[in-house]
């Protein structure tokens, strides 16, 4: 280490060794202020943007945003018209992820008991890697299997609910493996070995210990996959296509969804309005779809949460 | 057996406790939590419970007052006696608001019909109608010999018939400051969508606008960057009106790389907006507070409008060889005809003249009759700016869609 | 919640159950083992049927090609897709230099410089941010963000317009892979700092305690011990991001004049567009053809997000193996 022989503010008695220890070279020291200076810009550099996007949804998402919003569809509003609501895209987005969750939950839950519980040799490591390919698939190709899967069967221009779901599923399903497995491994083997000293057999010790045991962390990883498909836009643009009016039926017509809903909006763009039309707002799509993005990223945010506190409340092994 | 289930139930339950030491970190989560679930629950009730509605227009709990003339006012259709059932169309997407208007004033005097309309677009609509998917299509081309073919043997033992039900002009318009109007010939603009004309005080342009301010400004112009029927009929005028200038084929998509584009009318719309000494093409309907460009036709100059578009359509003779239902137009895009306006979109319905099945046969032909008569036009005007078809277009398109219904009993 | 356990299960019924319960295990075993299968089945199937339905489009002669307006007129599907492919790869890669050192900084900022308390405040909020739909970026993008960079994307092509990256004059409106650079940046922003963070947050104690015992400053403990130790994460992270910006289809979508040309200027519009948005632009009026046309670019997006991600688990994979002492 080069020491400081030239330091300036020596106050005229001899330097003690405390003084040296403690003085540091300004050089050094002006790196360290700077880098952290730098890495503070970062930071804050980053906010920005992030800030910007918050606050705008926020602002511009209020005011359209009311119980008449949330209640009524598209159906017959067109134009600059003061009406209409997302009622039909929340059904939509609910009725979609949902079917998604029940296909990708059963298929993820089981294989990460596989790599955990029964997964040795060569398929355990083809399926880890694998699963860990499949998180990167880019979900408009999850779309086009969807669509492609079902066209063999339906023939082209097939668009209906179940459609979207499976290509949710395929984005799904790999979140739901990686943090159910996650999960699992923190089950204590301790536990296993007890139910297995009782003569339980190994699936009544998976279902009943194990899997209880994890629950909570489960359930989390769930929300989470769930909170991760259910904004996802150019798959189920491809595979339910757009509708103003309310469907329940998952089997048959296209479906509206909330994040497809917010790019219909914006695509529709500015509204002419002539003078003389009083009941016509110009910019009534782009106000539609502020408060429509406001809906999702709540929807979104409060399913972050509330997985994150019961991973908090239950968590078996609290690591802070 | 049940003790054996009991034991181990026992052990996970017991197993967190040992494992979570601090429990009293539980309490400061809990607030959050229970704010978070009343969100939830909030939403899911508003959702799921019966307030939800497909009626936004009537809605009690629609702010404001209740204007409802916007609905279906002007353009209520005459309500069919014992009228039921669904009809399902699908096809060009530069026909949706005109539909939607007309399925909502067809369905607001018959409510017990359903009419579906999917605006798959063009190719798709032929596609689905050929093959029998659909009863009725839109479509921004008429059927090609191939299609035409198949189609006639889809309708058989009735015909085919292509309705121009869907006459749009398409504006030329641009964002240019205080300059609200141009006049431009068909070479003008074929120079600057090709680029040659680069900047807005061309002589070229100036030459036909004496005494407006042309700025010294880079001109942008913005074109579709999805494949539509507007670009067909664009570089379609371009190319029959300019050859010289415009060597391109006419095509649905925009035969030039480079340069500023956007998706649907909406976007090009949207993109003359937010810049300066921008031009595009588009539905004529959406051009707001933008300048508009007026047509050179012969020697004078044509703004767009309702008339001079439904003029051209008179105007031009119709196509010939196709079946006696199929009345497709063949546009005169170099016409000198007066006060026509060659620049516009037309959409054709298709649709058979007999069904197998009456009651489409009657669905289909009584939704045709209003969306052919002067309200259903009058409705499409109001909520998509088509043109009105003229009367001499009626008097043709009546009696084909008439017989729809008849030729089932 | 409340039950202890009870006196041990008797050893006899479990022995008289046993066939039922072999079967039942064999059940279950089959069914999760099945699952993992199912896995790979699916993956396959990805492919398969993707190539399946682009099949008619890889088999089509030049002159049917043709008839879809958008195919080149060489009727070629590559030259159409060669395009495609490049824009593809420059928007990832410009997403990915603009996001990368900042998402070093924050996550260099939450792991050691914040204050414990506010650190673990905002690892929480960039998970969240995470989670925002990328429908809701392309929105602020095109209407937000676009308008306001335009004038510094004028200086920027007026100060260094020489780089031909550069060259003006920038378009106006801004929608040029620039703008959408930048909102693809902000989108990973998030997932390489959570990842990153957790890579620092993983440095050895007792590396930067030593560090510090020598007298090291702040920052020279970070050099010296955490970004050594995290580096190959921070490559899989970035790798990471690379593969979700590669194949983000609204932000694009939504901001982009898009074009098929092999241009690197950043400030032109229509120059480039990407494999993503050009599939979710073109697909609702696409005749079946075209539908097949669109698949076949998709398989190379495929591809290729599989090539990077297969990179990424790799570079991982090695890591973790020079590094299992801890």
């Amino acid at each position: 280490m080069t020491t400081t022989t030239t330091s300036g503010r020596a106050t005229g008695a001899a330097p003690s060794t405390r003084d040296v220890l403690t003085r540091p070279d300004t050089r050094r020291k002006l790196v360290d202020r700077t880098m952290r200076g730098v890495v503070t810009l970062a930071f804050l550099v980053a906010l920005v943007p992030l800030l910007s996007l918050v606050w705008t949804v926020l602002v511009n998402g209020f005011e359209r945003l009311s119980p008449y919003f949330l209640a009524v569809s598209m159906r017959g509003v067109f134009g600059g018209m003061d009406a209409g609501g997302i009622h039909h895209a929340i059904i939509g987005t609910l009725l979609v992820t949902g079917f998604a969750a029940l296909i990708s939950v059963p298929i993820g839950l089981l294989t990460a008991i596989y790599l955990v519980e029964y997964g040795t040799g060569r398929l355990a490591r083809w399926v880890t890697f694998f699963v860990d390919v499949m998180t990167g698939i880019p979900s408009i190709v999850a779309g086009l299997f969807a669509y492609a899967l079902f066209a063999v069967f339906f023939g082209p221009g097939v668009r209906f609910g179940v459609v979207g779901a499976v290509a949710l599923s395929v984005l799904m399903t790999p979140v739901v493996v990686r943090s159910s497995e996650e999960m699992l491994r923190l089950v204590p083997n301790e536990l296993r070995e007890a139910a297995y000293a009782l003569g339980v057999p190994k699936w009544l010790t998976i279902v009943k210990v194990v899997l209880r045991t994890s629950a909570a962390g489960i359930v989390t990883g769930i929300m989470l996959a769930v909170a991760r498909v259910i904004g996802e836009t150019a798959p189920l643009l491809i595979t339910l296509g757009v509708i103003d009016s309310i469907n329940y039926n998952l089997f048959e017509g296209r479906m509206m969804t909330l994040p497809v809903y917010v790019f219909r909006q914006y695509q529709q763009g500015l509204v002419p309005c002539r003078p003389e039309q009083l009941d016509c707002i110009a910019t009534i799509n782009f106000d539609r779809a502020w408060a429509a993005a406001l809906v999702l990223i709540i929807i979104v945010l409060v399913l972050n949460l509330l997985a994150r506190l019961i991973a908090r409340w239950f968590s078996p092994t609290r690591g802070h | 057996m049940t003790r054996l289930r009991q034991t181990p139930h026992a052990v996970p339950s017991a197993a967190p406790r040992a494992l979570a030491p601090s429990q009293g970190r539980r309490t400061p989560g809990s607030p959050g939590g229970r704010v978070a679930a009343a969100a939830v629950a909030v939403v899911a009730a508003l959702t799921l419970t019966a307030c939800g509605s497909d009626d936004p227009l009537n809605h009690p709990w629609r702010p404001g007052p209740a204007a409802q003339e916007g609905a279906a006012g002007d353009g209520a259709a005459p309500e069919v006696e014992g009228l039921t059932g669904t009809v399902a169309g699908a096809g060009s997407s530069a026909q949706e608001a005109a539909m939607q208007a007309w399925i909502a004033g067809f369905q607001s005097a018959n409510p017990d019909v359903s009419v579906a309309y999917d605006p798959v677009g063009s190719g798709g609509g032929r596609t689905q109608f050929v093959e029998g998917g659909i009863a009725y299509a839109g479509s921004d081309a008429p059927l090609d010999e191939e299609e035409l073919a198949a189609a006639q043997e889809r309708c058989a033992p009735g015909a085919v018939a292509e309705l121009p039900l869907y006459i749009s002009p398409i504006a030329v318009m641009f964002n240019l400051e205080g300059v609200t109007s141009l006049n431009m010939s068909a070479a003008t603009i074929a120079g600057i969508f090709a680029r040659e004309i680069t900047r807005w005080d061309d002589p070229r342009i100036a030459a036909d606008n004496p005494g407006v301010a042309l700025p010294d400004l880079g001109i942008t112009p913005v074109n579709r960057s999805d494949e539509s029927g507007t670009t067909e009929n664009f570089t379609e005028y371009l190319h029959e009106a300019a050859p010289d200038v415009w060597t391109f084929d006419p095509s649905g998509n925009w035969p030039l790389t480079g340069g500023q584009s956007a998706q649907g009318t909406s976007g090009v719309v949207q993109t003359v907006q937010d810049g300066q000494g921008t031009i595009t093409y588009a539905d004529a309907s959406r051009a707001g507070t933008l300048g508009t460009v007026a047509l050179g036709v012969g020697e004078e100059w044509v703004p767009f409008s309702p008339e001079a578009a439904a003029a051209v359509v008179d105007a031009s003779p119709r196509a010939e060889g196709r079946p006696e239902a199929s009345l497709v137009v063949e546009l005169d895009r170099d016409t000198t005809a007066p006060g026509a306006y060659p620049l516009v979109l037309v959409s054709y319905t298709l649709a058979c003249t007999a069904y197998a099945d009456a009651a489409d046969a009657e669905l289909v032909g009584a939704f045709l009759s209003y969306v052919a008569s002067e309200e259903g036009q009058a409705a499409a005007a109001q909520a998509a700016g088509s043109a009105p078809i003229s009367d001499a277009l009626r008097e043709q398109v009546l009696p084909v869609v008439e017989a729809i219904s008849q030729e089932a009993m | 919640m409340t039950t202890e356990p009870t006196t041990p299960a008797a050893p006899a019924p479990a022995v008289r159950r046993a066939s039922t319960r072999d079967r039942a295990g064999r059940i279950f075993a089959g069914l999760s083992t099945g699952a993992g299968a199912l896995i790979l089945i699916v993956l396959a199937a990805v492919a398969g049927f993707l190539l399946l339905e682009a099949w008619p489009a890889l088999t089509a002669g030049a002159e049917e090609l043709t008839s879809i307006s958008w195919i080149p007129d060489d009727g070629s599907l590559l030259t159409y897709v060669g395009p495609l492919i490049f824009g593809t790869l420059v928007a990832a890669v410009l997403a990915l230099l603009l996001a990368v050192p900042v998402a070093i900084g924050i996550a260099l900022f939450i792991s050691h410089y914040a204050p414990r308390r506010l650190s673990s405040a905002l690892g929480y909020v960039v998970d969240l941010l995470a989670a925002i739909p990328s429908v809701v970026y392309g929105l602020w993008g095109g209407l937000v963000l676009a308008p306001l960079v335009q004038p510094v994307w004028q200086w920027l092509s007026e100060t260094l317009g020489w780089i031909p990256l550069f060259e003006g004059p920038a378009a106006t409106p801004a929608r040029v892979m620039m703008t959408v650079g930048v909102v693809l940046a902000v989108m990973i922003l998030p997932i390489i700092t959570a990842v990153s963070r957790e890579v620092f947050l993983q440095t050895p104690r007792l590396h930067e305690e030593a560090a510090l015992a020598l007298g090291a400053t702040r920052w020279e403990m970070v050099r010296m011990a955490v970004i050594p130790f995290g580096r190959s994460g921070v490559i899989s992270a970035s790798m990471l991001g690379l593969g979700r910006a590669l194949g983000e289809t609204m932000a694009v979508l939504m901001i982009l004049s898009p074009g098929l040309t092999y241009s690197l200027a950043l400030l032109l519009a229509g120059r480039q567009q990407t494999i993503a948005a050009n599939i979710a632009l073109q697909f609702p009026e696409a005749s079946p053809l075209g539908v097949s046309a669109l698949i076949a670019t998709g398989l190379a997006l495929f591809v290729i997000t599989l090539a990077v991600n297969m990179l990424a688990r790799w570079v991982v994979a090695r890591r973790a193996d020079f590094s299992g002492a801890n």
